[in-house]
């Protein structure tokens, strides 16, 4: 899933500095799952901000809002009333669910209050890391079930690198695993090491070539 | 609520500690506002942030001692979010109202005294 | 003019190569000066790519002044700042002017250098450079286009022996030299075992391949525990930490050659591989010593 991570306080302060009255948006699927846009964390939101523009003698008021997918369309066609009432809306969803919202609603700035980082799975509670790079060439097959395009830093195909840290570590970070010990691990553990001695040959990067757009057909 | 102290008293172990202070005629701040829940755990970041929104001095959430939490983990819990609660606070530099939580037993009458002059103190150290 | 490397290689029996590692900066008088410090007294100089991710004067800029200083250039392209265009392009005008030896590496990440918020390229990796080099070669680009004046590099590539754990890195050691590579310049060797393990694995594989042990000489006992956290595929042991500790204050210099130029004797009295490559970046000017203490004078 989508993970994204709240904006510094200062960035969203900021942004909401010239408005006096707003629309807390948030939305109930990824980002409520990691903890950082779902109705919980606009309810939060929208008290700190009250709280730090009262102590400035500068009130704003909030409407607070979370559906269910703020990248849908029809559902946040449900706000249509609220968005209405205020100058600006804060929105705590990713990028999709920001810009679904700025598109509907034309005429209002929308502002992002969280930032969207990766596509990812929990490795322990509130602990999210990344997984899938959305390279759309999906190499997996080949690697024992471990992205090289995202786990590797440096994305590698033939790796791993030279700066591997001993016991395997990343060369970026002590605390992370290098991707290419944890395939080789695998594919040992399978059997399947001659993946591993295959020649890889120079990735397509235009195999989505941004901005994506795909047609899917309902079966 | 303006200027009061709110305090979040746990059904088993503050609440009743209050009754008995007023019962023994032990003498704390007439500015606070008590309000029973079922478990300190019962407690939401949302409810202290709008306690203070609503023009409180400070937090109070007081539950049972470690160990005897009817709910088991609640005062745990509790503890954790009145932390977070401060974390959120001093991000948007509101930090000079005090939150903090304080585990008692149901037959501490001077325990919840105590809890409330000491947030007195603060307050009135801070300058409000 | 220098004897070309790719014939050195073939020829000679114990080959000596050193880097020179730009300044950042249009200054180049004291690349110049390390230039002809030291063009003589080695087979090849490698000049350093954006090394540990540092914006520096480049590679290629270095390698242009060699050559016109007479020395030899070993022309070193990592994967980090540029993609297959790119690349593709600077070994087209490498070559137009003289250079024709290149080695291939990955690159260090970003991370380490100061530039840290810089996108990282790797279009390409190590490998598929090699493999890119000796496409270029044939005549034809990676596209299948053919070239209107072809090029013809001696391709090298680096290694960690002392990598930790050292299988996966020995499986890409494997697909370079599949991929055809003419000589291999290792990093940083401290232990003479891992050196020798390395070899007899690349032998078994490729018996012309020529192995440079990478030197790097380490001056103190805190820059040797510096390196070990910071600079990638660099692992020195304690028993040379503590070597260097038990040094004399102030004599951390002439202990760390003392130490590199042991080990430089040892590696060509037992034959251990086919050569060495001194990296002693910023002290370019003590590499003469390290090959006099060494008795490659």
């Amino acid at each position: 899933m989508i993970i994204a991570e709240r904006k510094p306080m200062e960035e969203i302060k900021q942004a909401m500095a010239p408005y006096k009255k707003v629309l807390v948006a948030g939305c109930g699927t990824c980002v409520a799952v990691c903890w950082a846009g779902g109705e919980k964390e606009v309810e939060i939101l929208a008290s700190q901000l009250r709280l730090a523009r009262s102590a400035e003698g500068n009130e704003i008021v909030t409407l607070e809002a979370t559906v269910e997918r703020q990248c849908e369309k029809e559902m946040v066609e449900e706000l249509k009333d609220k968005v209405a009432e205020v100058e600006a809306v804060l929105s705590l969803a990713c990028g999709s669910g920001v810009q679904t919202m700025a598109e509907l609603f034309e005429d209002k700035p929308v502002f992002p209050a969280v930032n969207t980082t990766f596509i990812g799975m929990p490795e322990k509670e509130g602990l999210w890391v990344e997984m899938c790079g959305a390279c759309g060439d999906c190499v997996l097959d080949r690697t024992g079930g471990i992205c090289p395009i995202v786990r590797c830093a440096k994305g590698l195909l033939n790796g791993p690198c030279g700066g591997t840290r001993k016991g395997g570590k990343c060369e970026i970070d002590p605390e992370k695993d290098c991707a290419w010990v944890l395939i080789y691990r695998r594919l040992e553990k399978q059997g399947r090491l001659d993946l591993m001695r295959e020649y890889y040959s120079p990735r397509n990067f235009r195999a989505v070539k941004r901005p994506g757009r795909v047609q899917a057909v309902k079966a | 609520m303006n200027g009061c102290i709110v305090a979040f008293c746990c059904e088993h172990s503050a609440y009743p500690a209050a009754d008995l202070a007023g019962k023994l005629r032990l003498h704390y701040p007439e500015n606070i506002r008590v309000i029973r829940v079922p478990c300190a755990g019962r407690v939401d970041v949302i409810h202290i942030l709008k306690a203070l929104e609503k023009g409180a001095a400070a937090v109070l959430v007081l539950g049972c001692e470690d160990g005897a939490c009817h709910h088991i983990t609640g005062n745990t819990r509790a503890k954790e979010r009145v932390k977070y609660c401060n974390m959120l606070l001093k991000e948007v530099q509101i930090d000079g109202r005090p939150v903090a939580m304080f585990n008692l037993s149901p037959n501490a009458p001077h325990k919840f005294v105590s809890a409330v002059n000491e947030i007195t103190k603060i307050i009135k150290e801070s300058g409000r | 003019m220098a004897t070309p490397f790719r014939e050195i290689l073939k020829t000679k029996d114990f080959v000596v190569t050193a880097e020179v590692g730009p300044v950042k900066g249009s200054n180049v008088s004291k690349a110049i000066e390390h230039i002809e410090l030291l063009k003589d007294k080695v087979d090849g100089l490698n000049v350093t790519d954006n090394q540990s991710s540092v914006m520096r004067y480049p590679s290629l800029g270095i390698c242009l002044l060699i050559k016109e200083h007479g020395g030899e250039p070993v022309f070193q392209v990592t994967c980090r700042d540029r993609n297959r265009l790119a690349i593709q392009a600077d070994l087209l005008f490498a070559y137009s002017r003289g250079v024709s030896n290149v080695l291939c590496l990955t690159g260090d990440s970003i991370d380490v250098g100061d530039h840290k918020e810089a996108k990282q390229v790797f279009d390409l990796d190590s490998v598929q450079l090699i493999h890119l080099v000796h496409t270029l070669n044939s005549g034809k680009d990676m596209a299948g286009n053919e070239l209107d004046g072809g090029i013809d590099f001696c391709i090298g590539t680096t290694a960690t022996p002392s990598a930790d754990p050292l299988e996966p890195q020995l499986i890409k050691v494997e697909k370079k030299l599949k991929a055809g590579v003419s000589f291999i310049q290792t990093q940083a060797i401290y232990e003479l075992d891992e050196l020798k393990r390395f070899t007899e694995f690349v032998r078994n594989r490729d018996e012309k391949v020529k192995i440079l042990a990478g030197i790097v000489p380490v001056i103190g006992a805190k820059m040797a525990a510096y390196m070990n956290e910071n600079v990638p595929g660099i692992f020195i042991p304690q028993h040379l930490i503590d070597e260097l500790a038990q040094a004399p204050k102030g004599t951390g210099v002439s202990k760390g050659i003392e130490i590199a130029a042991r080990m430089i004797k040892q590696i060509k009295e037992e034959k251990i591989c086919d050569g060495v490559h001194i990296m002693f970046i910023g002290r370019e000017e003590k590499v003469p010593e390290i090959l006099e203490a060494a008795g490659l004078l």
